[in-house]
């Protein structure tokens, strides 16, 4: 006799799988006591997050034209961008003033955003980006609020672009920059040199 | 003078015994359900491997607020605690762990292990009954009906081998027993440990505490400290029935050198069950309450039966 004769009225009256199914229990739990446990341990050690992460959206101000395209596209209003017009005085006498935007305030309530990255993906500036940074938790709600100066710190985290694809044709700049210069026309032969009026010929 | 030390001498070692090895079962339930769950929770507290585990646990206790409800029946409610622990610690007094080291040599001693033992279940139906919550009421009658099941089982698997050694005081069984009672007698070891898990009221048989349905059942409404007795008693039971167990079908002391470290072998082979009945709880889900029964009934107690009828047989055959 044994354990096995015991099977029709085993717990799940399923019927054959009920045993079966009790042993593989056992042996699983058996072989995961044997195995060390894969838990990240994440306050005591980092997360090894891959560079594109989501973690926060960084500024690199100087970029920054104000074009708003960013405030706009954001389907949740939470980037918040003031600025003004100044005249900068011609370069020569004489010469046009230019007008340019000077950005006072860019905000991004992170209370709010929901990561799409679309505010990255249509600045033509390349003035956001993303940082794999996700340790920014406040008591406050209010706290994450961050004002342009709080987003310009978080540059430094930004990793490099990936590299290109080696198949992948040269970037635009570059093409352009290594482009051989274009050679000189050459002179039309003399055939095609139409024959002149004999008539203007006795003029000169 | 001498027979009042010794009767002290053995109170107090069984009193220390009662006080660490549920403790030391704990403990091995909090590392063992980690490892096999994959989980690193209880491996933090105190640094190394997470010793400092129950220490933490026993100051939360301690900690929490002492609350009795405004309609329970005080008495009874502040009773059941204790009803449910102190059993344990009386079986605990006549479980021989060798020849010599026992508290309480007593005649009988199988029949007074599981009258004593099975006076535990009474503390839960007692604080189910008195709690004046349906959970607790709901928790307590499933604990009545699932010892009414179980005791069953456990009686007759002790039955059969007390009739295989002619005797009902446990260090005859042990004298008696031989290595080939683990095949023998395998069937009804196999009931009684599943009755005993049950009986304890542990998964997959905790349908009583149900925590994730009916709350923490008979437990509902206990906090603090009486509830950690209800915890403590239910790994003082483990330590009663792993005791038992390995006195009952593995042969307590019997092993190498049984004349010098008989109680080590009995320790080891106890707490080898201890883990095993971790390991059920780890290992399979909860059983309904119809299942439950039905295990009882149509499984366990005629196994335990047949285990019963063959015994008598080959006894009767043999001798
Ligand atoms: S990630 Fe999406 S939601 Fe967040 S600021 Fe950018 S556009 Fe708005
Ligand atoms: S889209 Fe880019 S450049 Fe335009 S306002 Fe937004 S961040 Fe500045």
């Amino acid at each position: 006799m044994s354990s096995n004769q015991t099977d029709p009225g085993s717990p799940a009256p399923k019927g054959r799988g009920a045993i079966p199914g009790l042993i593989k229990g056992l042996a699983t739990t058996a072989r995961t006591l044997a195995r060390p446990s894969h838990t990240a341990e994440y306050p005591d050690a980092q997360p090894h997050l891959p560079p594109r992460s989501r973690g926060v959206i960084a500024l690199l101000e100087e970029n920054c034209t104000s074009c708003m395209l960013c405030a706009r596209e954001c389907p949740d209003w939470c980037i918040y961008i003031d600025s003004h017009k100044e005249t900068i005085p011609a370069p020569t006498p004489g010469g046009r003033e230019r007008q340019r935007n000077v950005l006072d305030r860019f905000a991004i309530d992170f209370s709010l955003c929901m990561y799409c990255g679309i505010c990255i993906e249509v600045c033509p500036f390349d003035a956001l980006h993303w940082s794999p940074e996700f340790e920014y938790a406040e008591l406050d709600i209010r706290d994450l609020l961050h004002e342009k100066e709080r987003l310009g710190q978080w540059m430094p985290t930004v990793p490099p672009p990936p590299a290109l694809d080696p198949g992948a044709p040269e970037p635009a700049e570059v093409a352009a920059a290594n482009k051989p210069p274009r050679a000189a026309r050459p002179a039309r032969p003399a055939t095609t040199v139409r024959p002149q009026p004999p008539a203007a010929q006795g003029d000169a | 003078m001498s027979h009042a030390l010794e009767l002290v001498l053995r109170t107090v070692s069984v009193l220390a015994a009662f006080l660490v090895l549920p403790l030391l079962v704990g403990q091995t339930e909090h590392k063992v359900m980690a490892h096999m769950q994959g989980r690193l929770g209880p491996m933090y507290a105190g640094g190394f491997h997470g010793w400092a585990q129950l220490v933490a646990d026993g100051v939360k206790f301690v900690q929490k607020e002492d609350i009795t409800p405004r309609d329970a029946d005080r008495p009874v409610f502040k009773l059941a605690p204790a009803v449910s622990l102190v059993p344990y610690l009386v079986a605990l007094a006549v479980i021989p762990l060798s020849p010599t080291v026992v508290a309480a040599d007593v005649d009988a001693s199988v029949l007074f292990v599981l009258a004593a033992s099975a006076v535990g279940i009474l503390g839960t139906l007692m604080a189910g009954w008195s709690s004046a919550n349906k959970y607790a009421l709901l928790g307590g009658m499933r604990a009545a009906a699932q010892l009414l099941s179980y005791e069953l089982p456990i009686v007759l698997a002790t039955a059969s081998v007390a009739l295989a050694a002619g005797t009902v005081s446990l260090p005859g069984i042990v004298h008696a027993w031989h290595p080939l009672w683990l095949l023998w007698q395998a069937p009804g070891a196999f009931c009684f440990l599943l009755a005993a898990v049950a009986e304890l009221q542990r998964p997959p048989f905790d349908m009583p505490v149900a925590d994730s349905e009916i709350v923490f059942g008979p437990y509902t409404e206990y906090t603090g400290l009486r509830f950690a007795f209800f915890l403590l008693s239910e790994y003082a039971g483990i330590v009663v029935m792993s005791l038992l167990f390995a006195v009952l079908f593995l042969g307590g002391w019997h092993g190498p050198f049984a004349d010098t470290i008989g109680w080590v072998w009995t320790l080891l082979k106890a707490a080898a069950v201890a883990v095993v009945v971790i390991w059920f709880r780890v290992a399979w889900p909860r059983l309904r309450e119809d299942q439950l029964q039905r295990l009882a009934w149509l499984v366990l107690v005629p196994v335990a039966i047949a285990q019963l009828a063959l015994t008598g047989v080959l006894v009767v055959v043999t001798s």
